[in-house]
Order: structure tokens, then C-alpha cells, then sequence
């Protein structure tokens, strides 16, 4: 690993972390449970979300523990149903959806177009409480036995089939819908109208555009789900009949309407990471993003188009042949905008002074990782090889390369670079790369063999298998534990950090967002007096200058 | 860089003024304040209409599959109550329309009376519609609660009906899936009703601070947004009332 | 600040003349969708129906939720909302029509 660094701390000597910031301006729990600050409840998010990750990490584990051997012998068939349900509903729901956009998001974009605070503060605390009262629902319904219908509620089997808690874990999905429609609301606003003078669309950091696509996302779609969700509870209770054959209705209607929300929904959960990547991949190649306005909207096109390939998910469902291909080639349309993106920052790389901070390092695993998964999406997205595919372990191995290998890197990627800002430490850099390093490795080793696996026609969903999968399933479960490692690791020095870290200063990558350029952690108004953007996004020549400028005249 | 109050940034040349006291500290402007919560409450909107989209989604394809029986389910609807409902809750638009302008012209006791006007017939409307669904609750015609297809199999047992739209009987199979019509109609009118509910509660918060003055003194954000607010739930009714009550009233 | 702000025209007071217009139009178009149902013109009883409930719709959105008076961002945002919910119906619709062409 080279040497060279960015990293530009104050003298560790004399540096103090300002007196005033947003964590010490008021003390007590009240002052958090009732806080309108933004970057409170972004920090409340993310100690909320790293909660449920690793509550929905541990149900991977047992899943893969139990994967070990090709009979279910640590956990019965049924049990194992609810393992993998729970896994799913709880890191879609309740980490992958808010991951980034209500932590960081609700961090930084205040920040990034010079407000004072996100446009509606109390719709944001709301949007946490609801988020815990969702989680609380979930936890209940793990507590009262758990939930077996798969992640995606699939009718008939939820409606008539299972006597499991269907109604619980619908509702608390519900809640936590309404949740992320007011993240999504809130961000909309705030990016309209709350940007500072001279801040035109043009200069936005395009982790803002990214946030401002998933936001339409989130506001547009999570309502469809919510009525789904509502007719399913409706389905159990009542037995209404709008899903059940028997009555008239039709489950097929259940699956248009709940991927309706679930496939733009993926998007929810990779265009945020993507907005990450393009502000790392440019703080540490010392270039502006490459071909900012295609990337731009290419976040926009992907937000445009997510919205009528939902079908490619029941191509084996009995949906049209017409119909099947008309959302197989809306879906091919998809993969363009996100290689605009890819293709953008590996130009972005190109003839930059690149260097290897953990933040940096995650991003190349996300290229990596992201674009193996997109790419598996296009097999996926073919009918004739989805046949083939579908419900395999080709497509865990496909989202889990998007969701794990792309959000998940990101997220993490997007935690450190925005950590020293966060709380004015600096994370162990040596330890980090490392984790970063182990990551990668155990998540290649983890969910490679599963693209394998399916291609071999190992069905997803079983807790047993044919004995002849047995080695590729224990190398799979082995890069889990390696990969637990990797996760487990920042936890422990990010907490350490929070004490023993260095100082970080304002700006310790040289970057030129505008919340680099106040201090660390800020205040709790952001900004002392509002800014005025007289620049482009990414303009390191103008960073230089201004540095020359404070040189000169502390000098 | 030591200097950690340092913003490195020309800062808006502003002198401090006095705000009004219904402006939150995070906004400059009254002006930015009132368009940032007025776009909020468009995009609020916005999920509501998805939030229907859906039932409306469902109830399109199931008409389509059984026309027959929706539009003899729509017959067991009283066009006298649903029209009579539609005037009520488009007159209550109208005053609602109106408080808003009394708002805007700082007019104390008209605004109280238009509030007062448009939470009576928000009133009259629940009203009605508990009348209805009281009809539908004694003729077996809820959904999932002892339901019962009597008047669909031979219409002539439901005279009221029966000499208004002389009714063919309907095959067992196609009496069953007026229960999905019906079904429809509550989920549908229910969704409605709630929002109205919701609605209501909130005017009579709005009335009692409007007697304080509180939207008189030129701050009329929150009359503005709850009118949208309830012209939407006016909007939604505008279109559940063709879809549910005039299927086909034609005999 | 920025551009839409700049073309917003504050506190546009609507005048009640309209309002009461608005009002009446919606009424009359209540007693003649009501009435039209009465007439037999086969599948163009749901069309009517729904023009006039359409009609009824914008006049509300143009003139009771001042649409007509607002800035572009939210006439934008009324036609993205009618749009991705026409999308949502004509899709899901398209799979259920080309269901009876059968497989080819």
C-alpha cells in the first residue's frame, strides 16, 4: 500500500475540538429525544441502523451456519424460513432503505448546499420516531416467533398459507415506510428550497443529486407499498379477496403492486451509495468528477427508469409473454445510466493523483463489486436466462453483490470519509485499511460461490441441499465469518476513536464541500453566517486558493 | 486550518433584521419559509395519490373482469345519498377555498365562519356516510361479515332495487365477486372517510386557534396547506363517486 | 435565492368571485354526471364519466389549490404525480390485456 497521503491534521499539540459544536450545545437525553437538529438525528439514525444491522447480520450467520451442512440440522425447515425473512425484512427495511440517506444524508446535505438545517426539522424527528416504532413492531414480531413469508410478503402464501405474525411485521413495514417518504420529502424540500445564494443546480455536490433521485423514489413509490401492505392485513383479517383466486381476486395484482414500491426500492438503496462513491472518488483522485452533468442525471434517469421495469421480477410468475418483454427491455435501459456512472469516475481516476485512504478503498470495492452485480442484473433481466436463473442462488448472489457489495461498501466507505467531520476525530487509518481489506476478501469469498451454486440450479429459500453443493457452501460460509470480521472491526475502532482519536480539523482530505469548510463536528446552525458559493463543485484550484489566502493572512 | 471557526467563505452580506415570530431560525425568509412548507405539503399530496393509486389499480382490473357484477353492485348504492354526499363535500371545498381568502385578507370572523361552515359539512358528510354504510351493514353487504349474495342470485328478493333497475339475475360465481365490489367500496369510501376524519380534527384545532387570530396576522401557511389538503380529499371523492356510484344506472 | 423563488408571486389572492364560479361549475357538473349515467352509450358511460370527473378534478387543482397562480416547480410536481400513477395503471394494465393474446 503506498504511502502517499492526503491527510492534512492540525498540530496534534495544540489542537482542541471547538468547544461549541452541535454534540455539546445541549446535554441531557431530552435534548436529544427532542432535538431538531439535524445532525443529532442523523447520529440517532445511525446508532438506530447499526442496531438493526447487526441484529440482521447475526440472522445471516445462523443462515449460513446452518448452509454448512447439506441437511437442516441446526435449525428445523421452518425455522430456517423465518432466519432468512426476518434477515431480509429487517436489513431491507430497517438498514439498506435508511442506511445512508438518513444518516448521512440527513447529515451532510443540509451542509452541502448551505442551510442551516434540513427544511422541515420536526418532520425529521418524526421520521426517526416512526422509524422506531416500526423497529419496536419488527423486534416484537421476532420476539412472538418470527414471520416466514420471505421478504416479499408473497400472496398467497402470506394471505393463506402461514399462521405465522404476517400482521405485525406488515405493519411495522408500513410504519417504517411512512419513515423513509418523510426522509425522502424532507430531502426534496430542503434541496429546492433551501439552497444558499449562488448554490444553482449545477453546483450541487452530486451526492446531493443522488439523494434528491432516491428522495422522488422514496416519496413515490413507498406509498403503493403502504396500501399493499394495508390490503394484506386486510386479506388475513378480513379475508377480503382481492388477492385470493378463490374469491375473484388475484395474487399476480399483489406482485404488481408490491414491486411497484420493492424494485425502485432498489435504487432507493444504491443511488445514495452512489452519490458516496462520486464524492470519495474525487476527494481522493484530486479531480472533479469526470463528466459531472451526465452523472448528474444519470441518477436522475436511473430514478425515471426504475419505475416501469418493476415486472422483470414475475417473469416466471405468469405475467404476458408481451408484457414480460416490454419490461425486459425497459430493463436493459437501466444498465445504461448506471454505467454512465461506472465509466465517469474510472475516468475520474484517470491521470488523478490518487490515494489510498480507507474511504477510497471501500469505493474501489464498490466499483468492483457493484458492477459484477449490475451486470448479473442484465442475465437476470433477460427473460429467456431468467428462467433459468430465477430463484436460485444466482440471485442472492446477484443482490447481495448489489445491496451488500455496493450500499454496504458505500455506506461504510461514506462512514469514514465523513467520521473526522461527524466528530472530529480521526478514525486508526492503519486498522481501517485493513478492515477494508478483510471486507472485500470474505465478501468475494462469501457470495462468488453462490453465483456458481445457482448457475448449478441450487435453489434459494431451503435449509437443505443435495450433498454435491456442500464445498462452494462452505466456502460461502467461511467468507461469512471472514466478512462478520470485517464488519465487527469498525465498531470497535470507531467507537475507540470517538475518545483516543487524533484531531481532525476542519478539512483533513482537502475537500471542497461546503461542510469541510466549517468546523468539526459543527455548530449546531451549521454555519455561522450563511455562505455564498462563488465556485463550481469540486474546484480544488479554488481550496488552493483560499488556503493561500488564510496563509497569507494569518501570516 | 487551526482555526476551527473559520468558514474560508465570502458570508452573505445581510444585516440582521427582525423576523416575525411564526418564522422558524432555520429559514431566511418569510418567503422561503412558506414556499419550503407549501411544496412539502404538494409532495405529501403526491404520496396520498399514490396511496389511492393503488385501490384504484386493483379496483380497475377487478371491474374489468366482472363488470356485471360491479355494476349490480353499484345499483345497491343510493344515487340520491352519494349525489347529495358529492354536493355536500364540493360545497365544503368551496368554504374552505373561501377561509383561505379570509386568511389571506385578514378577515377574523369570516375566516371563523367559513372553518365553522366547512368542519359542519365535513360533519354532514360522515353523516351521510354512516347512513349508508348502516344500509349496506343490514343488507348483508359488508364484506367478510356474514355477507350474502341473495340480491345479485334473485334480484326480485331486493324489491327496492329490483323496480328501479329490473336486475338479471346473476350466476352463483358472478354473485360472488360483487363481495369484491363491495369490498372496493368500503376499502375505497373507508380510506376516504378516514382522511375526512383526520381532517376534521385538525379544523377544529384550526378553529380554535383562528379564534385567537393566529391566522389573521398574515401568517396563513397553515389554512393555505390545509386547504390543499382537503381539496384533495374533495379530488379523490370527485372520482370515487363515478367509479362506485354510476358504474351503470341506465336500465 | 433561487430561480423558482424568484418567479413566485406572493400570497396570489384568489378573488371569491371565482371561487363561487368554481363552485357552481362543480355542482352542475356533479347533477350532469349523475344525469348522463341514466343515458345508455354503451362503453362511453365510463369515458363521459371520467372526463367529467377529470374536468372536476382540474378545476379544483387549477382554481381551489391555486395551481393556475403557482410556480413551475409545482405544476411540476402535479404532473409527475398524475404521471407515475398513469404509469403505474397502464402497465400493470398492458400485462393484464396482452394476458388473452395468449403465448405466441
Amino acid at each position: 500500500m503506498s504511502t502517499a497521503t492526503i491527510i492534512t491534521l492540525p498540530n496534534q499539540a495544540t489542537a482542541r475540538i471547538p468547544k461549541v459544536n452541535f454534540l455539546t450545545k445541549e446535554n441531557g437525553l431530552l435534548s436529544w429525544l427532542l432535538t431538531g437538529d439535524h445532525k443529532r438525528i442523523a447520529t440517532l439514525y445511525l446508532v438506530s441502523i447499526t442496531f438493526f444491522f447487526f441484529i440482521g447480520g447475526a440472522l445471516a450467520g445462523l443462515i449460513r451456519l446452518e448452509l454448512l451442512t447439506p441437511q437442516s440440522d441446526l435449525v428445523a425447515a421452518d425455522t430456517y424460513n423465518k432466519l432468512f425473512t426476518m434477515h431480509g425484512l429487517i436489513m431491507v427495511f430497517f438498514f439498506l432503505v435508511p442506511s445512508v440517506p438518513a444518516t448521512i444524508g440527513n447529515f451532510v446535505i443540509p451542509m452541502m448546499v448551505g442551510a442551516k438545517d434540513l427544511a422541515l426539522p420536526k418532520i425529521n424527528l418524526l421520521s426517526w420516531y416512526l422509524y422506531i416504532v416500526a423497529g419496536g413492531m419488527m423486534l416484537y414480531t421476532m420476539a412472538n416467533g418470527g414471520v416466514d413469508t420471505g421478504w416479499t410478503f408473497t400472496t398467497p402464501l402470506s394471505t393463506h398459507y402461514l399462521n405465522t405474525n404476517v400482521i405485525s411485521a406488515g405493519l411495522a413495514v408500513f410504519v417504517a415506510g411512512f419513515s423513509s417518504i418523510f426522509t425522502g420529502l424532507n430531502f426534496i424540500v430542503t434541496i429546492h428550497k433551501m439552497r444558499c445564494p449562488g448554490m444553482t443546480w449545477f453546483r450541487l455536490p452530486l451526492f446531493v443529486w443522488s439523494n434528491y433521485a432516491a428522495s422522488i423514489l422514496m416519496v413515490l413509490g413507498t406509498p403503493v407499498l403502504a396500501i399493499t401492505l394495508v390490503l394484506v392485513v386486510l386479506e388475513r383479517t378480513v379475508h377480503i379477496g382481492v388477492f385470493d383466486p378463490a374469491m375473484g381476486g388475484d395474487p399476480l395484482l399483489f406482485q404488481h403492486l408490491f414491486w411497484f414500491y420493492s424494485h425502485p426500492a432498489v435504487y432507493i438503496m444504491i443511488l445514495p451509495g452512489m452519490g458516496v462513491i462520486s464524492e470519495v472518488v474525487s476527494t481522493f483522485s484530486r479531480k472533479r468528477v469526470f463528466g459531472y452533468t451526465a452523472v448528474a442525471f444519470s441518477s436522475v434517469a436511473i430514478a425515471v427508469f426504475g419505475f416501469f421495469v418493476w415486472a422483470h421480477h414475475m417473469f416466471i410468475m405468469g405475467i404476458s409473454n408481451y408484457a414480460a418483454l416490454v419490461f425486459s427491455l425497459l430493463t436493459m435501459l437501466v444498465a445504461v445510466p448506471s454505467a454512465i456512472k461506472i465509466f465517469n469516475w474510472a475516468f475520474t481516476l484517470y491521470k488523478g493523483s490518487i490515494t489510498f485512504e480507507t474511504p477510497m478503498l471501500y469505493a474501489f470495492g464498490f466499483m468492483g463489486l457493484f458492477t459484477i452485480g449490475g451486470m448479473t442484473g442484465v442475465f437476470l433481466g433477460a427473460t429467456g436466462t431468467d428462467i433459468h436463473l430465477t430463484e436460485t442462488y444466482f440471485i442472492v448472489a446477484h443482490f447481495h453483490f448489489v445491496m451488500v457489495g455496493g450500499m454496504l461498501m458505500a455506506f461504510l466507505s461514506g462512514i469514514h470519509f465523513w467520521w473526522p467531520k461527524w466528530t472530529g476525530r480521526m478514525y486508526p487509518e492503519k486498522i481501517s485499511q485493513l478492515a477494508a481489506l478483510i471486507t472485500f476478501i470474505g465478501f468475494n469469498f462469501t457470495f462468488f460461490p453462490q453465483f456458481i451454486l445457482g448457475t448449478l440450479g441450487m435453489p434459494r429459500r431451503y435449509a437443505a441441499y443435495p450433498p454435491e453443493f456442500q464445498v462452494l457452501n462452505v466456502f460461502s460460509t467461511a467468507g461469512a465469518t471472514i466478512l462478520g470480521v470485517g464488519y465487527m472491526l469498525p465498531i470497535l475502532y470507531l467507537t475507540w476513536s470517538l475518545k483516543y482519536g487524533e484531531i481532525a480539523g476542519d478539512n483533513p482530505w482537502q475537500a471542497t464541500g461546503l461542510e469541510w469548510q466549517v468546523q468539526s463536528p459543527p455548530l449546531t446552525e451549521n454555519f455561522p453566517k450563511i455562505p455564498i458559493m462563488d465556485h463550481e463543485a469540486y474546484d480544488y484550484e479554488w481550496l488552493a486558493s483560499q488556503q493561500q489566502k488564510e496563509v497569507a493572512s494569518v501570516g | 486550518m487551526s482555526d476551527s471557526t473559520a468558514t474560508g467563505h465570502a458570508v452573505a452580506a445581510e444585516p440582521h433584521h427582525e423576523h416575525p415570530p411564526y418564522q422558524r431560525h432555520h429559514f431566511e425568509t418569510v418567503d422561503q419559509q412558506f414556499d419550503a412548507t407549501n411544496f412539502a405539503m404538494w409532495l405529501f399530496l403526491l404520496t396520498e395519490v399514490m396511496f389511492f393509486g393503488g385501490l384504484f389499480t386493483a379496483y380497475l382490473i377487478l371491474r374489468n373482469w366482472y363488470y356485471p357484477a360491479f355494476v349490480e353492485g353499484s345499483h345497491q348504492l343510493s344515487i340520491f345519498w352519494g349525489t347529495a354526499n358529492t354536493a355536500v363535500l364540493i360545497t365544503s371545498s368551496f368554504t374552505m377555498a373561501m377561509g383561505v381568502w379570509c386568511a389571506e385578507t385578514r378577515r377574523k370572523s369570516a375566516l371563523l365562519l367559513c372553518l365553522g361552515l366547512t368542519f359542519f359539512l365535513g360533519l354532514i358528510f360522515l353523516g351521510i356516510k354512516s347512513i349508508e354504510y348502516h344500509e349496506k351493514w343490514v343488507k348483508h353487504h359488508v364484506p367478510g361479515f356474514h355477507y350474502s349474495e341473495q340480491s345479485f342470485v334473485n334480484p326480485s328478493t331486493d324489491p327496492e332495487v329490483y323496480k328501479e333497475y329490473h336486475d338479471a339475475p346473476l350466476a352463483v360465481d358472478m354473485a360472488n365477486k360483487t363481495e369484491l365490489y363491495f369490498f372496493l367500496y368500503f376499502a375505497m369510501t373507508g380510506m376516504h372517510a378516514l382522511h375526512m376524519i383526520i381532517g376534521i380534527g385538525i379544523l377544529g384545532f384550526m378553529i380554535m386557534r383562528a379564534k385567537a387570530g393566529a391566522y389573521t396576522t398574515g401568517h396563513v401557511t397553515f389554512v393555505e396547506n390545509f386547504g390543499l389538503y382537503w381539496h384533495f380529499v374533495d379530488i379523490i371523492w370527485i372520482f370515487l363517486y363515478p367509479l362506485l356510484y354510476l358504474i351503470s344506472r341506465h336500465t | 435565492m433561487n430561480n423558482e423563488e424568484k418567479e413566485v408571486e406572493h400570497h396570489h389572492i384568489v378573488s371569491p368571485r371565482i371561487y363561487v364560479a368554481i363552485g357552481c361549475a362543480l355542482l352542475i357538473l356533479t347533477a350532469t354526471t349523475a344525469a348522463v349515467s341514466y343515458i345508455d352509450l354503451g362503453v362511453f358511460n365510463a369515458v363521459v364519466a371520467l372526463a367529467i370527473a377529470v374536468f372536476k378534478a382540474m378545476l379544483v387543482v387549477l382554481f381551489f389549490m391555486h395551481i393556475k397562480y403557482s410556480t413551475k416547480l409545482t405544476k411540476l410536481t402535479v404532473i409527475s404525480g398524475v404521471f407515475i400513477f398513469l404509469g403505474l395503471i397502464s402497465m400493470t394494465m398492458a400485462d393484464y390485456m396482452s394476458r388473452a393474446w395468449g403465448r405466441w
